[in-house]
């Protein structure tokens, strides 16, 4: 009995000491504080919510009974409990814009945003591993030196100001691409998962899938470049200085060829921090999404949520910001998960 | 007794000697990189014109509500540079003042946040292992794991949208970053030899916070507030673009981008001007920064 015991609280212990399973139990605490956190200032502020909801022209007595029905004639902590009561039972409040409940817009709005960032996802790691390993290969050569060009534009240029300029010149000016919106007028998809690229595949459309991808290249590409550009020139210095390392000078020794140097054993190691510094990346991306979508009239979440902050839509930025929040800390885990598979050092530490 | 007295004058004389000489060794570092000193004199300039806004600015009248309809939407040309807006207020003359309300946002949320930050971050430090410091390494943790420019807006929105209310949101977004670099480093510097022989002597808790740990960290944390100035205009920016922030006819270059993008595509020039004047400063504050990050790490 006493072994047993003695057994299972060790494991306990074990599963507790997992690097990974602390980080989530961390996370569960930290995203309690931010709900916390935004709903004291999003209840302390001044102006009344209820009257808000009802309009100026609304009597007293009923702005009165609804200020009930919110319960916010009780201290906040109570508000707060019964706020996060109804979270736990999937409602998150009603929205003032909307007039539906925060989670069933939320479920409406984030597959565009989720569709916007995996793109810019895949257009941040194309694009940084490809001008970081040109340059990385001959520095202060023509190339490297544009991508240092480059790479300043891109740490100095906000991304709404990029939005801004490709928008005026690869939509307005050049007229290659769409300018606004995620599909052309005429052009319709069912909705299955709500992105609409892979509902357009699933639907057999080829025609509505070309249409999306060329209305997400311009959104996507303003939001990835301040992260390509960071990310490039990481990478960059990384691999000048593991290329001139010892154990490449011994692959060399051994006649092994330039390439499989370069991209197995240079490569890989030169990766980790590029990998560690996209978790700041994310927090920008995720950050500009709310003006890029504003720009592109993009029907996602952050607009949904830009709307929600002009008309001191309350519960829709409380929910809007804690599945932000949710969606960083899941971005950050994964983002570590990486590292350690990039990083042997990391795993074992761990 | 007068011998004392000589020797305390001239020790105090060689102090100031090292302490000139330290700063020459850290001129002549900043000066070898080109970019850097590009830098610096970009801000300098800028920070003449937004000074002296009134004298350099063709047209000072045109920063605020002005009319004249009959000028509205010129292109750039010899007159008004950047061209005019839809009032037909000169656009160049406007940025310049928007550089005034640039660099009173770096300076304002700067000389709220670095304090607090770097105060509660030595206290964290150096009282490891208390109550304190979970009470505020846990707090910071809650406010970093938002992504600043979405805890920044959502502030700004709970607020009445003016610029010093975007200020407001900026600083209670930022602390954090520097009680967690402040934190670190006393972390490392608590158990050095110098801080337990200050503290054997009896030196108080003031005095070994700020006299033996804060110079210690001080080159980093510098190096950490010129490269924020950069992102400090970022956010600002971004705030007032969506329209949390400063409010037109204030001459603020985000609020100006937010509010002549509604022109695009034909009148370009009246929001490709400000966008490049923010471009301008946080271009210029990373040259700097990047210039004092090499010489801190050549130390």
């Amino acid at each position: 009995m006493t072994v047993e015991n003695v057994t299972t609280s060790t494991r306990l212990q074990k599963i507790l000491d997992n690097y990974y399973v602390r980080k989530i139990l961390l996370s569960i605490v930290t995203l309690f504080g931010i709900s916390i956190l935004i709903f004291t200032i999003a209840r302390v502020l001044p102006g009344d919510p209820a009257r808000l909801a009802l309009g100026p022209r609304a009597p007293e007595d009923v702005v009165e009974q609804y200020r009930k029905l919110l319960r916010l004639d009780q201290p906040i902590y109570v508000q707060y409990f019964y706020w996060l009561l109804d979270v736990f039972n999937g409602r998150f409040g009603l929205s003032l814009v909307t007039f539906r409940d925060v989670l069933t817009d939320i479920i409406e709005f984030i597959p565009a945003t989720v569709e916007l960032i995996i793109f810019t996802l895949i257009i941040d790691v194309i694009g940084a591993l490809s001008l970081g390993v040109i340059s990385g290969r001959k520095p202060n050569s023509i190339i490297d030196n544009a991508v240092r060009i480059f790479a300043y534009a891109g740490i100095a240029i906000p991304s709404f100001v990029w939005a801004i300029i490709l928008q005026l010149v690869l939509a307005n000016w050049l007229d290659l691409l769409p300018a606004y919106g995620r599909l052309s007028l005429g052009i319709e998809v069912n909705r299955i998962t709500g992105l609409i690229t892979v509902d357009a595949l699933l639907n057999g459309n080829l025609v509505a899938f070309a249409d999306a991808i060329t209305h997400l290249i311009i959104p996507s590409l303003s939001l990835a470049i301040g992260s390509i550009a960071q990310e490039a020139r990481i990478l960059r210095a990384n691999l000048i200085e593991n290329i001139n390392k010892d154990y490449i000078l011994n692959m060399y020794a051994h006649g092994i060829p330039n390439s499989i140097i370069f991209f197995k054993y240079a490569l890989k190691p030169s990766m980790i921090p590029t990998v560690t510094i996209m978790t700041l990346d994310m927090a920008s991306t995720l950050g500009n999404a709310f003006l890029v979508e504003l720009i592109f009239n993009w029907p996602g979440l952050s607009r949904y949520g830009i709307t929600a902050m002009l008309r001191k839509d309350l519960n829709a930025i409380v929910g809007v910001v804690l599945v932000i929040g949710l969606a960083y800390t899941i971005a950050s885990i994964i983002i570590d998960l990486l590292v350690s598979y990039l990083d042997p050092r990391v795993r074992y530490k761990r | 007794m007068s011998g004392t007295t000589t020797s305390e004058v001239k020790f105090s004389e060689l102090e100031k000697k090292i302490k000139r000489e330290n700063w020459r060794r850290i001129w002549f570092r900043f000066k070898k990189s080109k970019l850097s000193v590009i830098g610096l004199s970009m801000i300098l300039i800028l920070l003449f014109m937004a000074v002296f806004a009134e004298y350099i600015a063709p047209y000072p009248s045109h920063a605020g509500l002005y009319i004249a309809f009959k000028n509205a939407y010129k292109p750039p040309s010899l007159e008004h540079i950047l061209g005019t807006d839809m009032y037909g207020r000169d656009v160049f003359s406007r940025i310049i003042f928007g550089f005034r309300y640039a660099f009173m946002m770096i300076g304002l949320v700067l000389s709220i946040v670095v304090p607090t930050g770097v105060i509660l971050g030595l206290i964290a430090g150096y009282y490891r292992g208390t109550f304190i410091e979970t009470v505020i390494v846990r707090l910071s943790d809650i406010f970093i794991s938002l992504p600043p420019l979405v805890l920044a807006l959502s502030i700004a929105s709970i607020l009445e949208p003016n610029i010093f209310n975007s200020m407001l949101a900026v600083s209670l977004m930022w602390w954090p970053w520097y009680v967690k670099l402040t934190y670190s480093m006393t972390v490392s510097l608590r158990n050095e030899p110098f801080i337990l022989a200050a503290e054997s002597q009896g030196a108080s808790t003031l005095h070994i916070l700020f006299r033996e740990l804060l110079p210690n960290e001080l080159g980093t944390i510098l190096t950490k507030v010129t490269l924020d100035a950069g992102w400090v205009i970022l956010i600002g920016a971004a705030i007032s673009f969506v329209g949390l922030g400063a409010q037109p006819p204030t001459p603020d270059l985000g609020t100006m981008v937010s509010e002549y993008s509604k022109y695009l595509p034909e009148y370009w020039w009246m929001s490709l001007g400000p966008a490049a004047g923010i471009v301008l400063i946080i271009l210029a504050f990373n040259l700097l920064g990047d210039g004092i990050r090499d010489v801190f790490a050549g130390e």
